[in-house]
């Protein structure tokens, strides 16, 4: 393969303290130098990135592939092109497939269809339980043989203390996370957005932040009592925020999420029933939102995480409370960030690559969030600034279910590449 | 086939929250021409002859879809009735397929009643026929809530600083929010008055006090709606049983007596008789519950007729087959 070399761009990498003008050379898939006005060797491609950020690989730890059986909404293989355009370098899939990944059969065709799609890396997570009952313990250590990074039973709880302990305690031989979706379900009680006046309302049934909160409050426990790694998805409550910093703060072995619906939406969204308002946690209130950014802003959620969920325009086509949860993001996140967060002034760019590559690969333990000399030439190069218009219609998800549609954002991914390859590129003018 | 928006109403009724106090006035008002059509001997008027109606309920009814049918027939208009047993939904047809399946057959109009709350607006957003909502969810069931306020008015001749108080299960209840935001609308006082499981979430944020006894509600009202108390609430656990509901919060005559004046009776119906309220109340003479059945036919005529075109100054007029 020829070298790359990225010349002139601002390369930002909190991983090495490292925030300058350099060149970056890439080869044999590996980072090979940095450094001022480095000479291109013979054959090399040279990419100008002047004025723009060059960085260490996003990594988005918590992707819907939908593959199998789902494959209307997406497949590994365009979920992996769409996480490229998107600028992240790897994903990390849920397992709540039909059937779930609850085996290492399962995982390795994950991981196996991840290195055929020629995209961004896919990283496979196996179930917490079988099935995703939330009873029995799956083959944990079958499925990290198979490349599972983490388990989890995303989509749903495990209500049962009992084997989420077991689960915390079980997953220490192999050092991965138990990744948790907090819900208690007798207090969500099926209920289709946040609990509040506009549900009222609306006269939808609510989930009250508690619903949440309880759940991370048990698995914090949990995580103090066993020592066991816990990675607390998509937080989208105050209560939950305040409960993960005084954990943190505790010593115990948590990071936790924040999606940008999270942070950039209220339940506000909802009014007049806008099924791509829909998603489990729901949008929040303001002050649940503000405590989201906060939480970003000091690190608390120490990764920014999409939680992308495509569904097939007929799903969303159907009044509130029949729609499915969730919403697509690869493609709006980091625009979304450099928007919401960086141009508000709430984090600088070196915080926006530490949560967005850094710390994700940190909390699953993945290879990359450094350009060090000798790791994976995983590099994402973006424009800070550039302003742009979210079309869902040149998405290259399957799927066209987003609630920023039309959204004027300012900041975009130009180049992404692997293993010092160029998986995608922006067209430029 | 494009409709015109009525002058006083949109293209659709979808609740009361999204009208102002003048629309819902001229609702009230055009109602009252309309009454008298159903005392007549021969009750039939011409006033939407030609214009074809789908009463489409996926939700059991009996009195709303009776109701609206006897106004359809007797303003002249063809209906269809259409309800999810029995039918293409029940066969797996989505909501959107068979409303625009029904609209290819050329409707003016779709009443519907459904199950979801929301859905009287995304077919709305959908068709261009004109909709009206007979209930969605547990969000609106606007001519119920404007029914309501016609009886009220009736008696009172005013709404206007009136206290009135809506009582028992207002979490799930689509009237309960139709009722409060017509009522606010036109200047009369909300409370509600029901056990905490079965208020909504920041239900004062929507304007109203919110009472927790019953014998305080009776206490301070003019007029207390009372609401039905499903059974299934049981069962769901939001009340330990239908006997302790109607001895902590049923509407009972030893309690009004305690008032010492006289409070009108209103209830959506169906009755819980001795569970919500007690009979010797349901009958008692302060009640309006047979008058606001009454009431129902005119204010579904006058929506039909203002959705229709229809202007609420010439709806006499109208009556002979003039005013259009």
């Amino acid at each position: 393969m020829r070298p790359v070399l990225i010349r002139g761009g601002r390369v930002i990498d909190p991983s090495q303290r490292m925030d300058a003008t350099l060149d970056l050379l890439l080869h044999g898939g590996a980072v090979v130098e940095i450094g001022e006005r480095l000479d291109a060797p013979e054959g090399a491609e040279v990419f100008d990135a002047a004025g723009l950020v060059v960085c260490p690989g996003l990594i988005d730890v918590h992707v819907h592939l939908r593959e199998p059986g789902g494959e209307h909404k997406e497949t590994i293989a365009s979920g992996a092109r769409a996480a490229a355009a998107g600028g992240f370098t790897a994903v990390v899939a849920m397992p709540n497939t039909s059937p779930p990944i609850d085996n290492p059969a399962s995982v390795g065709f994950v991981r196996s269809e991840g290195m055929r799609a020629g995209g961004a890396r896919v990283y496979p997570t196996g179930a917490i339980t079988v099935g995703q009952k939330g009873e029995q313990l799956a083959e944990i250590g079958e499925m990290f043989a198979a490349g599972a990074v983490a388990v989890t039973d995303d989509g749903r709880p495990v209500m049962n203390a009992g084997v989420m302990r077991l689960a915390l305690e079980y997953v220490q031989t192999f050092d991965i996370p138990v990744a948790v979706h907090e819900e208690d379900l007798a207090l969500s009680r099926g209920g289709s957005m946040n609990e509040g006046v506009i549900a009222s309302r609306l006269g939808l049934t609510g989930i009250p932040n508690a619903a949440e909160d309880v759940m991370i409050a048990r698995d914090l426990m949990l995580a103090e009592l066993t020592g066991g790694r816990l990675h607390v998805q998509h937080v989208s409550t105050r209560g939950g925020v305040e409960l993960i910093r005084a954990a943190k703060a505790r010593g115990i072995r948590v990071s936790a999420e924040a999606t940008p619906h999270h942070f950039a939406l209220t339940d506000q969204a909802v009014e007049r029933y806008g099924t791509q308002a829909k998603m489990n946690p729901p949008l929040r209130s303001e002050a649940d939102r503000a405590a989201v950014v906060e939480g970003v802003r000091d690190g608390t959620l120490d990764v920014i995480a999409t939680d992308h969920a495509p569904h097939h325009y007929d799903e969303k086509e159907q009044a509130f409370e029949d729609a499915p949860n969730g919403i697509i993001g690869l493609e709006t996140a980091l625009g979304l960030a450099l928007t919401e967060l960086v141009g508000r002034g709430v984090i600088d760019l070196p915080t926006l690559v530490e949560r967005m590559s850094c710390a994700p690969a940190r909390a699953l333990s993945l290879p990359g969030g450094t350009l060090r000399l000798g790791s994976p030439a995983d590099v994402t190069v973006f424009h800070p600034d550039e302003e742009w218009t979210v079309d869902p219609a040149k998405s290259l998800s399957l799927s066209r279910n987003t609630p920023f549609r039309g959204w004027k954002l300012r900041g975009r991914p130009v180049r992404t590449l692997v293993e010092g390859r160029t998986v995608w590129a922006a067209e430029r003018p | 086939m494009a409709h015109p928006a009525g002058p006083y109403l949109g293209k659709d009724l979808l609740g009361l929250e999204e009208l102002s106090a003048e629309q819902i006035t001229a609702i009230l008002d055009t109602a009252e021409p309309f009454k008298e059509i159903s005392e007549r001997p021969i009750k039939k008027v011409p006033v939407l002859r030609g214009k074809t109606i789908v009463n489409a309920f996926f939700e059991n009814s009996t009195r709303t879809r009776i109701s609206f049918e006897f106004a359809e027939k007797r303003l002249s208009a063809d209906t269809v009735n259409f309800s999810a047993s029995g039918s293409s939904v029940s066969k797996g047809e989505t909501l959107v397929d068979t409303a625009k399946n029904l609209e290819a057959m050329r409707i003016d109009m779709v009443v519907i009643r459904h199950g979801a709350s929301g859905s009287a607006r995304f077919l709305a957003e959908r068709i261009d026929s004109n909709v009206v909502n007979a209930g969605d969810g547990r969000h609106e069931h606007p001519t119920q809530g404007l029914l309501d306020l016609l009886t009220i008015r009736d008696h009172f001749r005013r709404i206007a600083g009136l206290k009135v108080c809506i009582t028992g299960d207002i979490l799930h209840s689509r009237v309960a929010r139709s009722n409060l935001w017509g009522l606010r609308k036109l200047g009369a006082e909300v409370a509600v008055c029901g056990p905490r499981t079965l208020l909504p979430r920041d239900v004062e944020e929507m304007g109203v006090t919110v009472f927790r006894r019953i014998e305080d509600a009776i206490e301070w009202a003019d007029v207390l709606n009372v609401l039905r108390l499903q059974l299934e609430r049981m069962q769901g656990g939001f009340v330990p049983s239908l006997r302790e509901y109607n001895r902590v919060f049923g509407v009972t005559r030893a309690r009004l007596d305690r008032a010492g004046r006289d409070i009108l009776i209103l209830h959506p119906g169906p009755m819980n008789r001795g569970v919500e309220i007690d009979s010797d109340v349901a009958d008692g003479p302060h009640s309006v519950i047979l008058q606001q059945v009454t009431n129902g036919v005119a204010i579904r005529m006058a929506v039909l007729y203002l959705l229709a075109g229809g202007a609420p100054e010439r709806a006499e007029a109208a009556k002979t087959g003039g005013g259009e």
